[in-house]
Protein backbone atom coordinates (compact mmCIF):
# COMPACT_ATOMS: atom_id res chain seq x y z
CA UNK A 1 0.00 0.00 0.00
CA UNK A 2 1.56 3.33 -1.52
CA UNK A 3 2.08 6.13 2.00
CA UNK A 4 -0.75 8.12 0.00
CA UNK A 5 -2.95 5.62 0.25
CA UNK A 6 -2.54 5.44 3.55
CA UNK A 7 -2.77 8.75 4.65
CA UNK A 8 -5.86 9.04 2.63
CA UNK A 9 -7.41 6.01 4.60
CA UNK A 10 -6.03 7.56 7.86
CA UNK A 11 -7.90 11.02 6.57
CA UNK A 12 -11.15 9.09 5.93
CA UNK A 13 -11.37 7.29 9.25
CA UNK A 14 -10.58 10.78 11.51
CA UNK A 15 -13.48 12.23 9.11
CA UNK A 16 -16.25 10.65 11.48
CA UNK A 17 -14.21 11.86 14.80
CA UNK A 18 -13.51 15.22 13.26
CA UNK A 19 -17.51 15.57 12.58
CA UNK A 20 -18.54 14.20 15.99
CA UNK A 21 -16.14 16.37 17.71
CA UNK A 22 -17.68 19.71 15.59
CA UNK A 23 -20.85 19.23 16.88
CA UNK A 24 -20.69 18.29 20.21
CA UNK A 25 -18.37 21.43 20.92
CA UNK A 26 -21.46 23.07 18.65
CA UNK A 27 -24.15 22.24 20.66
CA UNK A 28 -22.38 21.13 23.98
CA UNK A 29 -18.79 22.37 24.44
CA UNK A 30 -18.45 23.89 27.95
CA UNK A 31 -22.22 24.24 28.71
CA UNK A 32 -24.07 21.81 28.82
CA UNK A 33 -26.28 23.08 31.27
CA UNK A 34 -27.71 25.04 28.03
CA UNK A 35 -28.17 22.16 25.75
CA UNK A 36 -30.03 20.27 29.07
CA UNK A 37 -31.94 23.28 30.33
CA UNK A 38 -33.50 23.73 26.22
CA UNK A 39 -34.34 20.41 25.70
CA UNK A 40 -35.84 20.34 29.04
CA UNK A 41 -38.13 23.33 28.29
CA UNK A 42 -39.10 22.27 24.59
CA UNK A 43 -40.19 19.05 26.43
CA UNK A 44 -42.16 20.59 29.01
CA UNK A 45 -43.76 22.88 26.60
CA UNK A 46 -44.80 20.05 24.52
CA UNK A 47 -46.08 18.44 26.87
CA UNK A 48 -48.13 21.38 27.86
CA UNK A 49 -49.35 21.33 24.37
CA UNK A 50 -50.66 18.03 25.12
CA UNK A 51 -54.04 20.07 26.43
CA UNK A 52 -55.28 22.05 23.37
CA UNK A 53 -56.38 24.64 26.31
CA UNK A 54 -53.00 24.96 27.41
CA UNK A 55 -51.45 25.57 23.93
CA UNK A 56 -51.26 29.89 24.70
CA UNK A 57 -50.13 29.74 28.25
CA UNK A 58 -47.25 27.44 27.02
CA UNK A 59 -46.46 30.69 24.87
CA UNK A 60 -46.15 32.37 28.24
CA UNK A 61 -44.43 29.78 29.41
CA UNK A 62 -41.73 29.07 27.26
CA UNK A 63 -39.86 32.29 27.98
CA UNK A 64 -39.70 32.47 31.30
CA UNK A 65 -38.40 29.51 31.27
CA UNK A 66 -35.46 29.92 29.11
CA UNK A 67 -34.87 33.02 30.75
CA UNK A 68 -34.19 30.96 33.81
CA UNK A 69 -32.19 28.62 32.20
CA UNK A 70 -29.59 31.38 30.90
CA UNK A 71 -30.04 33.31 34.28
CA UNK A 72 -28.40 29.88 36.42
CA UNK A 73 -25.55 29.56 33.50
CA UNK A 74 -25.10 33.19 34.10
CA UNK A 75 -25.21 32.54 38.07
CA UNK A 76 -22.64 29.85 37.36
CA UNK A 77 -20.32 30.84 35.58
CA UNK A 78 -20.27 34.29 37.49
CA UNK A 79 -19.55 32.06 40.56
CA UNK A 80 -16.92 30.06 39.42
CA UNK A 81 -15.20 33.38 38.50
CA UNK A 82 -12.40 34.16 40.87
CA UNK B 1 -50.58 28.76 10.70
CA UNK B 2 -48.91 31.41 9.14
CA UNK B 3 -45.05 30.99 8.36
CA UNK B 4 -42.66 32.66 10.71
CA UNK B 5 -41.68 35.04 8.24
CA UNK B 6 -44.57 35.76 5.82
CA UNK B 7 -44.77 39.56 7.05
CA UNK B 8 -41.92 42.26 6.20
CA UNK B 9 -41.26 42.36 10.37
CA UNK B 10 -39.98 38.72 10.17
CA UNK B 11 -37.98 38.76 7.42
CA UNK B 12 -36.52 41.79 8.82
CA UNK B 13 -36.10 40.02 11.87
CA UNK B 14 -34.70 37.66 9.89
CA UNK B 15 -32.08 39.28 7.30
CA UNK B 16 -30.62 41.23 10.72
CA UNK B 17 -30.02 37.56 12.39
CA UNK B 18 -28.27 36.48 9.23
CA UNK B 19 -26.59 39.13 8.58
CA UNK B 20 -25.36 39.98 11.95
CA UNK B 21 -24.33 36.08 13.25
CA UNK B 22 -22.52 35.67 9.49
CA UNK B 23 -20.80 39.09 9.83
CA UNK B 24 -19.59 38.05 13.36
CA UNK B 25 -18.19 34.67 12.06
CA UNK B 26 -16.70 36.17 9.05
CA UNK B 27 -14.42 38.48 11.10
CA UNK B 28 -13.01 35.74 12.85
CA UNK B 29 -12.17 34.44 9.55
CA UNK B 30 -11.26 37.21 8.20
CA UNK B 31 -8.06 37.71 11.49
CA UNK B 32 -6.81 34.36 10.10
CA UNK B 33 -6.37 34.90 6.27
CA UNK B 34 -5.09 38.14 7.08
CA UNK B 35 -2.47 36.85 9.34
CA UNK B 36 -1.51 33.77 6.82
CA UNK B 37 -1.61 36.62 3.82
CA UNK B 38 0.94 38.89 5.23
CA UNK B 39 3.05 36.26 6.67
CA UNK B 40 3.36 33.48 4.09
CA UNK B 41 1.72 35.65 0.73
CA UNK B 42 -1.45 35.99 -0.39
CA UNK B 43 -1.74 33.46 -3.75
CA UNK B 44 -1.94 30.50 -1.48
CA UNK B 45 -4.04 32.03 1.29
CA UNK B 46 -6.42 33.03 -1.62
CA UNK B 47 -6.24 29.60 -2.91
CA UNK B 48 -7.41 28.17 0.55
CA UNK B 49 -10.11 30.91 1.06
CA UNK B 50 -11.58 30.36 -2.15
CA UNK B 51 -11.65 26.19 -2.21
CA UNK B 52 -13.31 26.45 1.49
CA UNK B 53 -15.97 29.36 -0.29
CA UNK B 54 -16.29 26.51 -3.00
CA UNK B 55 -16.89 23.36 -0.28
CA UNK B 56 -19.23 25.90 1.99
CA UNK B 57 -21.71 26.90 -1.58
CA UNK B 58 -21.77 23.10 -2.32
CA UNK B 59 -23.12 22.42 1.35
CA UNK B 60 -25.82 24.63 1.26
CA UNK B 61 -26.92 24.17 -2.44
CA UNK B 62 -26.70 20.28 -1.07
CA UNK B 63 -28.32 20.42 2.19
CA UNK B 64 -30.83 23.23 1.87
CA UNK B 65 -33.40 22.50 -0.75
CA UNK B 66 -32.98 18.81 0.46
CA UNK B 67 -34.20 20.30 4.28
CA UNK B 68 -37.26 21.73 2.49
CA UNK B 69 -38.69 18.99 0.53
CA UNK B 70 -37.63 16.13 2.27
CA UNK B 71 -38.47 17.10 6.12
CA UNK B 72 -42.23 17.68 7.59
CA UNK B 73 -42.43 21.15 8.07
CA UNK B 74 -43.52 20.88 12.39
CA UNK B 75 -40.51 18.56 12.74
CA UNK B 76 -38.16 20.99 11.24
CA UNK B 77 -39.14 23.83 13.42
CA UNK B 78 -38.89 21.39 16.38
CA UNK B 79 -35.51 20.53 15.75
CA UNK B 80 -33.88 23.70 14.05
CA UNK B 81 -36.07 25.64 16.97
CA UNK B 82 -34.09 23.54 19.27
CA UNK B 83 -30.56 23.93 17.43
CA UNK B 84 -31.41 27.65 17.69
CA UNK B 85 -32.10 28.07 20.88
CA UNK B 86 -28.74 26.33 22.07
CA UNK B 87 -26.58 28.06 19.98
CA UNK B 88 -28.40 31.46 20.66
CA UNK B 89 -27.75 30.76 24.64
CA UNK B 90 -24.09 29.95 24.00
CA UNK B 91 -24.14 33.22 22.41
CA UNK B 92 -25.48 35.34 24.74
CA UNK B 93 -24.28 33.77 27.67
CA UNK B 94 -20.70 34.79 26.53
CA UNK B 95 -22.04 38.27 25.40
CA UNK B 96 -23.68 39.10 28.89
CA UNK B 97 -20.68 37.68 30.97
CA UNK B 98 -18.28 40.26 28.60
CA UNK B 99 -20.61 43.06 28.81
CA UNK B 100 -20.67 42.80 32.77
CA UNK B 101 -17.23 42.94 32.79
CA UNK B 102 -16.83 38.75 33.80
CA UNK B 103 -15.01 37.04 30.89
CA UNK B 104 -12.45 38.98 28.60
CA UNK B 105 -13.30 40.63 25.33
CA UNK B 106 -12.72 39.11 22.44
CA UNK B 107 -9.62 40.51 20.98
CA UNK B 108 -8.82 39.82 17.44
CA UNK B 109 -5.97 42.09 17.59
CA UNK B 110 -3.76 39.96 20.11
CA UNK B 111 -5.37 36.91 17.92
CA UNK B 112 -3.94 38.26 14.74
CA UNK B 113 -0.49 38.76 16.37
CA UNK B 114 -0.79 35.58 17.60
CA UNK B 115 -1.20 33.71 13.93
CA UNK B 116 1.34 35.81 13.01
CA UNK B 117 3.64 35.19 15.40
CA UNK B 118 3.00 31.00 14.93
CA UNK B 119 2.85 31.16 11.25
CA UNK B 120 6.29 33.13 10.68
CA UNK B 121 8.35 30.42 12.75
CA UNK B 122 6.87 27.52 9.78
CA UNK B 123 8.92 26.00 7.26
CA UNK B 124 9.27 28.08 3.80
CA UNK B 125 7.44 26.51 0.96
CA UNK B 126 10.10 24.10 -1.22
CA UNK B 127 8.06 25.11 -4.30
CA UNK B 128 5.60 27.80 -5.29
CA UNK B 129 2.70 26.44 -3.06
CA UNK B 130 2.38 26.99 0.56
CA UNK B 131 0.78 23.95 1.99
CA UNK B 132 0.96 25.98 5.22
CA UNK B 133 -0.52 29.51 4.18
CA UNK B 134 -3.09 26.97 1.89
CA UNK B 135 -4.13 24.58 5.01
CA UNK B 136 -4.54 27.17 7.79
CA UNK B 137 -6.53 30.03 5.37
CA UNK B 138 -9.04 26.94 4.41
CA UNK B 139 -9.46 25.63 8.06
CA UNK B 140 -10.57 28.74 9.20
CA UNK B 141 -12.80 30.15 6.70
CA UNK B 142 -13.97 26.43 6.68
CA UNK B 143 -15.07 26.19 9.95
CA UNK B 144 -15.82 29.43 10.75
CA UNK B 145 -18.09 29.08 7.72
CA UNK B 146 -19.18 25.57 8.87
CA UNK B 147 -21.22 28.11 11.63
CA UNK B 148 -22.74 30.38 8.82
CA UNK B 149 -23.79 27.52 6.82
CA UNK B 150 -25.93 26.29 9.69
CA UNK B 151 -27.27 29.44 10.73
CA UNK B 152 -28.14 30.22 7.11
CA UNK B 153 -29.60 26.77 6.39
CA UNK B 154 -31.58 26.58 9.72
CA UNK B 155 -33.10 29.99 9.70
CA UNK B 156 -33.75 29.69 5.86
CA UNK B 157 -35.20 26.81 5.47
CA UNK B 158 -37.44 26.94 8.44
CA UNK B 159 -39.10 30.26 7.23
CA UNK B 160 -38.94 28.99 3.68
CA UNK B 161 -37.01 32.00 2.85
CA UNK B 162 -33.48 30.09 2.10
CA UNK B 163 -32.79 32.82 -0.57
CA UNK B 164 -32.81 35.48 1.77
CA UNK B 165 -31.02 34.04 4.28
CA UNK B 166 -28.21 33.57 1.61
CA UNK B 167 -28.56 37.01 0.33
CA UNK B 168 -27.79 38.58 4.13
CA UNK B 169 -24.67 36.25 4.41
CA UNK B 170 -23.44 37.46 1.20
CA UNK B 171 -23.86 40.86 2.11
CA UNK B 172 -22.25 40.25 5.45
CA UNK B 173 -19.30 38.67 3.93
CA UNK B 174 -19.15 41.87 1.43
CA UNK B 175 -19.09 44.42 4.09
CA UNK B 176 -16.82 42.28 6.03
CA UNK B 177 -14.23 42.16 3.66
CA UNK B 178 -14.85 45.77 2.43
CA UNK B 179 -14.62 46.56 6.25
CA UNK B 180 -11.23 44.89 6.50
CA UNK B 181 -9.50 46.39 3.56
CA UNK B 182 -9.82 49.41 5.26
CA UNK B 183 -9.24 49.10 8.67
CA UNK B 184 -6.73 46.02 7.76
CA UNK B 185 -5.04 45.47 11.00
CA UNK B 186 -7.07 46.70 13.75
CA UNK B 187 -10.12 44.66 13.75
CA UNK B 188 -10.57 44.91 17.70
CA UNK B 189 -12.15 48.18 15.98
CA UNK B 190 -15.24 45.78 14.75
CA UNK B 191 -18.13 46.17 18.02
CA UNK B 192 -17.72 42.50 18.22
CA UNK B 193 -19.50 41.67 21.42
CA UNK B 194 -22.49 44.52 20.85
CA UNK B 195 -23.00 42.07 17.34
CA UNK B 196 -22.79 39.03 19.37
CA UNK B 197 -25.31 40.28 21.56
CA UNK B 198 -27.91 41.12 19.17
CA UNK B 199 -27.31 38.01 17.22
CA UNK B 200 -27.47 35.69 20.66
CA UNK B 201 -30.59 38.18 21.51
CA UNK B 202 -32.16 37.51 17.86
CA UNK B 203 -31.38 33.61 17.96
CA UNK B 204 -32.89 32.85 21.17
CA UNK B 205 -36.08 34.32 19.69
CA UNK B 206 -36.24 32.41 16.93
CA UNK B 207 -35.60 29.26 18.83
CA UNK B 208 -37.96 29.74 20.96
CA UNK B 209 -40.66 30.47 18.48
CA UNK B 210 -39.79 27.48 16.07
CA UNK B 211 -39.12 25.08 18.56
CA UNK B 212 -42.28 26.12 20.62
CA UNK B 213 -44.42 25.90 17.16
CA UNK B 214 -42.64 22.86 16.47
CA UNK B 215 -44.91 21.41 19.59
CA UNK B 216 -47.73 23.60 18.53
CA UNK B 217 -47.62 26.31 20.96
CA UNK B 218 -50.37 29.12 19.39
CA UNK B 219 -48.25 32.24 19.83
CA UNK B 220 -50.10 35.48 20.19
CA UNK B 221 -50.20 37.92 17.42
CA UNK B 222 -48.59 34.64 15.77
CA UNK B 223 -45.28 36.04 14.05
CA UNK B 224 -45.31 39.22 15.50
CA UNK B 225 -44.69 37.19 18.82
CA UNK B 226 -40.83 37.37 17.24
CA UNK B 227 -39.83 41.13 18.03
CA UNK B 228 -41.97 40.80 21.23
CA UNK B 229 -39.63 37.71 22.31
CA UNK B 230 -36.31 40.25 20.86
CA UNK B 231 -37.41 42.86 23.56
CA UNK B 232 -38.17 40.17 26.30
CA UNK B 233 -34.59 38.54 25.69
CA UNK B 234 -33.15 41.80 25.60
CA UNK B 235 -34.67 42.97 29.12
CA UNK B 236 -33.76 39.42 30.25
CA UNK B 237 -30.11 40.33 29.17
CA UNK B 238 -29.62 43.83 30.52
CA UNK B 239 -31.00 42.59 33.95
CA UNK B 240 -28.27 40.19 33.78
CA UNK B 241 -25.26 42.65 33.26
CA UNK B 242 -26.53 45.38 35.55
CA UNK B 243 -26.92 42.53 38.22
CA UNK B 244 -23.55 41.25 37.55
CA UNK B 245 -21.62 44.54 37.26
CA UNK B 246 -20.49 45.47 40.72
CA UNK B 247 -19.01 41.50 40.84
CA UNK B 248 -17.33 42.26 37.31
CA UNK B 249 -16.02 45.69 38.64
CA UNK B 250 -14.26 43.84 40.92
CA UNK B 251 -12.80 41.40 39.04
CA UNK B 252 -11.80 43.66 36.42
CA UNK B 253 -10.27 45.63 38.68
CA UNK B 254 -8.11 42.28 40.04
CA UNK B 255 -6.98 41.17 36.95
CA UNK B 256 -5.55 44.96 36.05
CA UNK B 257 -3.75 44.88 39.17
CA UNK B 258 -2.50 41.44 38.42
CA UNK B 259 -1.33 43.11 34.79
CA UNK B 260 0.19 45.81 36.67
CA UNK B 261 -2.12 48.53 34.87
CA UNK B 262 -4.95 50.95 36.27
CA UNK B 263 -7.84 49.28 37.75
CA UNK B 264 -10.16 50.82 35.38
CA UNK B 265 -10.08 49.01 32.41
Amino acid sequence: MSERTRDLRSAVRRWPGAFGHFWWEFLIGDTPELFVGAVAVVGFVAVLCLWPGLRTVAAYVAPVLVSLVLAASVAVAARRTP
Amino acid sequence: MLLATTTPTGAVVLGVAVFLASAVEMVEALTIVLAVGVTRGWRSALEGVAVALLVLAALVAAFGPALVHWVPLSALRLVVGALLLVFGLQWLRKAILRAAGLKAKHDEDAIYAEHVAELAGGPEPASGRDATAFTVAFKGVFLEGLEVVVIVITLGTTSHRLGLAAAAAGAAAIVVCAVGLVVHRQLSGVPENAMKMGVGLMLVSFGTFWSAEGVHVVWPGSELAIPVLVAWYGLVAWLLVAALGRRGAGYRAARATAAGGPAHV
